[in-house]
C-alpha cells in the first residue's frame, strides 16, 4: 500500500503550532515512517502538489495570497485540518479586525516605525500580498474537517490526531484540547 | 428560603426525585449530582436566567426553561440533557465568542476560564457564526483593578455583588443588546468612581477574564468563589 501524502502549510501564524509538532520529539519518527510529507515549510516543495490525503494548516486567513493558497489547498486535499487557534478562531492575528486595513498600515509601516532617518517608513508595494479587511479562521473560507484548537496544540494531541488519521479513524478531540492552551 | 415550604415529587432525567417548592430546578440539580452548565447563575447571588445556558426541558410545554429560575412542581417532568439541548447550549457558547474579542491565548483568565471550560465540556470545536470583532475599551484607570470589555459576557455577577452583598452598587448596565456594557456608577472611569470600595468581590465572581486584578502574574490569579455562600448564610443569620 502506498503512504500516505501529508503537507503541513503555514498561513497567517507564528509558526508556534509547526514548533509544537517538532515537540512530538522520537513520536515523529513513528509517523514519518507511515507518511510522505509532500508539502511543508519544513520540505523544499514550491508548489502544492495534487491528491494529497491530509493537510494540516496552522494560522488564519489574513491576506490574498493566505486566501488564494487554501483554496488551492481545498481542492487538492482529501481531509483539511484546522490547525491551532489561528486557523480555528482567527486568535492574534484577528486582533487586528478592529481597524481598517490603511490604519493598520500606516500604523505599522509609517507612525510606528523609527529606524529611518526622516521619521517615516515605506509602505511594502508589490512583493508582499495585499492584506484582507479582516483576519478569519479557515472554515468562512473553505470547509474544514477536522478543528484542533489549542495555542498551540500539545504535541501528545497532534500525535493522537495524525495517529487516528492514518489508522483510517476520524479523531474524536473532545476534552482533549481546548481554546488558548 | 421559606420555612414552611411544601415537598414536592418530580421526575428530572426519570428520576423521581423529592425536593421544597421554594427551589430550582437548577439547585435541585445540582443537590442530586446532576451537572446543568451555567455562566450566569452563582450561589449567594439572586438568579436572573440571562446566559441561557441553564436551560431544560420540561414536558408541559415545548419551550425551553431556564432552570435557575424555575421551580420545581409537583408531578412535573424535567430532561436536564437531551441532543435538543446541547445543540443549544453549544450555539449560546458560540455566540459569546462571536460578540466579544474572545483571544484566549492572551487572556488572564486561559486555564481558569468558566466559558473556556464549557468550551472543552460541551464540546464546542469551533464558532460556526461569522465574528462580530467589536471596538469595545479596555478601563484600566482603577489602581487595583482592569475591566475589559473584550472578555466581557454580559453575565452580571459583578453587577449583582456588588449591589446585593457589597451594597455599593458601583457596577451596572448601560444600553441593551449586543450594545450593552458594564459601566461604573454614572459611565464613568472605573478609577474616578466614588462608590466602589475596592473590595474585589466583582473581580472574584467574574467568569472570565473581563475583570482582573492589576499586578499580579497570570498564574498567580485565584478567584475565590467561597465567601457568597457564606456571606449570604451570615446575613441570614444562619451559620
Amino acid at each position: 500500500m502506498s503512504k500516505m501524502k501529508i503537507a503541513t502549510v503555514w498561513l497567517d501564524g507564528c509558526s508556534g503550532c509547526h514548533m509544537s509538532m517538532f515537540d512530538m520529539d522520537e513520536k515523529l519518527i513513528d509517523i514519518l515512517e507511515k507518511v510522505d510529507l509532500v508539502y511543508s515549510p519544513l520540505v523544499d516543495a514550491k508548489e502544492f502538489p495534487e491528491g494529497v490525503d491530509v493537510t494540516v494548516i496552522e494560522g488564519g486567513v489574513g491576506s490574498e495570497e493566505d486566501k488564494h493558497m487554501l483554496e488551492l489547498i481545498r481542492a487538492r486535499t482529501h481531509m483539511l485540518v484546522s490547525y491551532g487557534d489561528c486557523a480555528v478562531t482567527g486568535n492574534v492575528p484577528s486582533l487586528r479586525n478592529r481597524f481598517s486595513v490603511d490604519d493598520l498600515i500606516k500604523r505599522s509601516y509609517i507612525e510606528n516605525v523609527s529606524a529611518h532617518g526622516d521619521g517615516g517608513g515605506n509602505v511594502p508595494g508589490d512583493a508582499v500580498p495585499r492584506l484582507l479587511p479582516v483576519e478569519r479562521p479557515l472554515h468562512e473560507v473553505v470547509r474544514v474537517d477536522v478543528f484542533i484548537p489549542g495555542c498551540p496544540p500539545r504535541p501528545g494531541l497532534t500525535y493522537f490526531m495524525l495517529k487516528e488519521l492514518l489508522e483510517g479513524r476520524m479523531p474524536d478531540l473532545k476534552e482533549k484540547t481546548r481554546f488558548g492552551l | 428560603m421559606n420555612e414552611s415550604a411544601r415537598i414536592v415529587t418530580f421526575k428530572m432525567d426519570g428520576r423521581e426525585i423529592g425536593a421544597r417548592e421554594d427551589e430550582t430546578i437548577l439547585q435541585v440539580a445540582t443537590d442530586n449530582g446532576i451537572f446543568i452548565p451555567t455562566l450566569c447563575y452563582l450561589e449567594g447571588l439572586s438568579a436572573m436566567g440571562g446566559c441561557r445556558l441553564c436551560m431544560v426541558e420540561v414536558k408541559e410545554t415545548s419551550k425551553l426553561v431556564p432552570s435557575c429560575v424555575t421551580y420545581a412542581r409537583e408531578g412535573m417532568e424535567v430532561i436536564t440533557n437531551s441532543e435538543r439541548l446541547a445543540k443549544y447550549r453549544i450555539m449560546l457558547l458560540e455566540l459569546f465568542f462571536a460578540e466579544r474579542n474572545h483571544i484566549c491565548a492572551i487572556c488572564v483568565a486561559n486555564g481558569r476560564c468558566e466559558l473556556q471550560n464549557l468550551t472543552v465540556n460541551l464540546g464546542m470545536t469551533h464558532v460556526h457564526f461569522p465574528y462580530f470583532y467589536p471596538r469595545v475599551p479596555v478601563d484600566a484607570s482603577h489602581e487595583r483593578f482592569v475591566l475589559d470589555h473584550n472578555r466581557c459576557i454580559l453575565c452580571t455577577r459583578c453587577v449583582r455583588v456588588c449591589a446585593e452583598i457589597e451594597g455599593a452598587h458601583t457596577l451596572d448596565v448601560m444600553t441593551r443588546g449586543m450594545d450593552s456594557r458594564i459601566i461604573t456608577d454614572l459611565n464613568q472611569a472605573w478609577g474616578s468612581s466614588v462608590t466602589c470600595t475596592r473590595c474585589g468581590k466583582c473581580v472574584n465572581v467574574c467568569p472570565t477574564g473581563a475583570l482582573s486584578e492589576k499586578g499580579k502574574a497570570v498564574a498567580d490569579i485565584a478567584v475565590k468563589k467561597q465567601f457568597l455562600p457564606y456571606l449570604t448564610r451570615m446575613r441570614r443569620g444562619k451559620q
